[in-house]
């Protein structure tokens, strides 16, 4: 039985989801820990942000 | 893939070549160059600014700091020359206290001198005057002794016995 | 403005983009139009209502020939339209410009020349005289036809070249205020300097670097505001969708691809080429340049491949779950999901406000980025570690 490539697609958008969390969780953590670098953290976040979402966009184009 | 592949239109993507070309040329020339040029020159007068103004805020230091050396100064020098003042005046009372002394002992001296000699003026002239009238009371005395032949001889008597004795 | 005879709305053929507009017109006007529509064809499947619901939204993502403002059915079942109709240029054996009202909302062939072109989901074909399509798959999604090159002047051109005019009107008098009130902005000035501002300290000097950002400016402004302009119109009910199609997003990655790579200093092609430097003898180095390189080289061409994906897929992805939940209240028609899919819909929007700013953001930062990768010279600082990832 094949399994539809949606299925695959909503997966790979659910691994995304699930990083760009973790990456904004942990830019949070960051942030508190060290409010000084808020600038620093924030740019480095939405570009990890940010490629993992390629990823995802990917996984869906594909699907 | 396939969807993005057939939705791709050549045409517009050359329009949006060209329009955004056009429109970065024409925001450069009229839009973005101005308003940068503006506000650097904004950014470096308050910097400008900012740097007068603490210049002129350690000028304003320095001129306190000057003022309050001169002050300073101004008032040693007072209270040097209220010393100098008060040191000279001890001097004089100092001085003429001195000098009333010398001059005090001076005459004390004199007086006591003038005394001396007066003192002495007198011992002698109450010596002449004493001798004067011893020497009266003695002619008076031995006018009287010797009135009597019979005195006269005694005290030949006796005075040559006082010389045998001797 | 022309007007002429619809045919049922639920039928299988495209649907016109307008229709689509009646939606939000009638979420905000509050006209019964097609409530009406519904109430004709209440004996229609409730699977015919999804799929017109779905061929609208995915007519709406793509680029139209004309115009249409909103469009509306009166009590006969007559579609009106209201718009204008733009001029189709194609390059077919020569240059051919006519109005799109020849193709009457893609019902009616355009003949010109003795050419004979047809409008089929938004996309030009040359047809016979009958118009027939040949489908080479069951799917008949796809037709064989040939396709002329269609350089017309689209809703998207229109909206671009609105955007720009926009764009130069306001920043030449935001720059000329500067000249006349002495450096201080005025009125809207005082909204759009401190974005401008952000950009230059925030974006392009934090990504770039000090000395070589002046050159960049320029291009990270214009793609900026072009970006969130074009992005704020899309939530208009204007209905159009310039920064979620393809080619547009495709051309502003191109350009940057081209300003990276021309503007590359020694010390980015070494990086590239040979990244390991003199830390290595050259046999060793091989080896693992063999795998290297071709990364690397890659990678030149994923970065703006993602940038043009991302703007897309987000703007694309925005529209349609605006436009369905929108599409959810003619689909639920009751009191309960009327609401809810409204409230639903306007906090979706606040979102994609929100997202409108963002993607802009994201993508002239990233674009920064590569751009100060293009122009880093030997001081391996943190930017420049970024690189590795």
């Amino acid at each position: 039985m094949e399994i539809p490539s949606v299925i695959g697609a909503g997966l790979a958008v659910i691994g995304a989801g699930i990083g760009i969390g973790m990456i904004g969780g942990k830019a949070m953590e960051a942030i508190a820990r060290q409010p000084e670098a808020y600038g620093k953290i924030q740019t480095a976040m939405l570009i990890a942000a940010a490629l993992i979402e390629g990823i995802g966009f990917a996984a869906i184009f594909a699907g | 893939m396939e969807k993005l592949v057939n939705d791709f239109s050549f045409g517009l993507f050359i329009w949006q070549i060209v329009l955004f070309l056009l429109l970065l040329f024409l925001l450069r020339k009229f839009a973005w160059k101005p308003i940068l040029n503006a506000v650097e020159e904004r950014e470096d007068g308050i910097k400008k600014a900012l740097a007068s103004a603490e210049d002129a805020k350690k000028e304003m230091q320095n001129v306190t700091a000057d003022s309050e050396k001169l002050l300073k100064e101004a008032r040693a020098e007072r209270e040097a020359m209220m010393k100098e003042a008060r040191e000279i005046k001890e001097k004089m009372i100092a001085d003429s206290k001195e000098q009333a002394k010398v001059e005090g002992d001076k005459m004390i001296k004199q007086a006591q001198a003038t005394i001396e000699s007066e003192k002495k003026a007198a011992v002698a002239e109450l010596k002449s005057q004493v001798a004067e009238l011893s020497v009266s009371i003695a002619e008076k005395v031995i006018k009287e002794e010797l009135s009597g032949k019979d005195k006269q001889l005694k005290l030949v008597e006796k005075m040559l016995d006082d010389i045998k004795l001797n | 403005m022309h007007r002429f005879l619809g045919n049922d709305i639920l039928s299988n053929r495209p649907m016109t983009y307008t229709t689509k507009l009646i939606c939000i017109v009638l979420l905000f006007v509050g006209n019964f139009a097609l409530a009406k529509n519904d109430a004709q064809h209440s004996e229609a499947p409730k699977k015919d209502k999804k799929t017109e619901i779905k061929e609208y939204i995915e007519h709406h993502l793509q680029d139209s020939h004309d115009f249409s403002l909103f469009s509306s059915t009166d009590e006969n079942g007559e579609v009106h339209h209201y718009g204008f109709p733009l001029p189709v240029i194609l390059w077919d054996n020569g240059i051919k410009v006519f109005s799109s009202s020849k193709f009457h909302h893609g019902e009616e062939l355009a003949e010109v020349d003795g050419n004979y072109y047809k409008l089929h989901h938004s996309k030009i074909y040359k047809t016979d005289a009958s118009g027939t399509l040949n489908y080479d798959d069951s799917h008949g999604e796809h037709p064989t036809n040939v396709r002329p090159l269609d350089f017309s002047i689209t809703k998207s051109v229109v909206m671009m070249l609105v955007t720009g005019l926009l764009l130069v009107w306001l920043f030449s008098s935001l720059a000329r205020s500067y000249a006349k009130n002495g450096s201080v902005p005025k009125g809207i000035g005082r909204f759009f300097e401190p974005i401008v501002l952000y950009i230059r300290d925030d974006i392009a000097i934090a990504n770039i670097g000090e000395k070589k950002y002046k050159k960049y400016m320029p291009f990270l402004l214009t793609v900026f505001f072009f970006i969130w302009f074009l992005n704020m119109f899309g939530l208009t009910p204007l209905g159009v969708n310039v920064t979620g199609n393809i080619a547009v997003t495709t051309a502003l990655a191109v350009l940057v691809f081209l300003l990276t790579n021309f503007t590359g200093t020694k010390d980015y092609w070494k990086h590239i080429f040979d990244p390991l430097g003199d830390g290595m003898p050259w046999y060793g180095k091989m080896i693992i340049y063999i795998i290297l390189v071709p990364i690397e080289i890659l990678g030149l061409f994923i970065k703006p491949f993602a940038l043009l994906i991302r703007l897309y897929a987000n703007m694309t992805a925005g529209h349609v779950v605006l436009m369905s939940l929108i599409g959810l209240i003619f689909i639920f028609k009751s009191w309960v999901g009327g609401p809810l899919s409204f409230g639903l819909s306007f906090a979706i929007s606040m979102i994609e406000l929100l997202v409108a700013l963002l993607q802009a953001y994201i993508f002239t930062m990233l674009a920064a980025l590569y751009f100060g990768f293009a122009s880093e010279e030997h001081d391996h600082d943190d930017e420049a570690e970024l690189a590795h990832l």
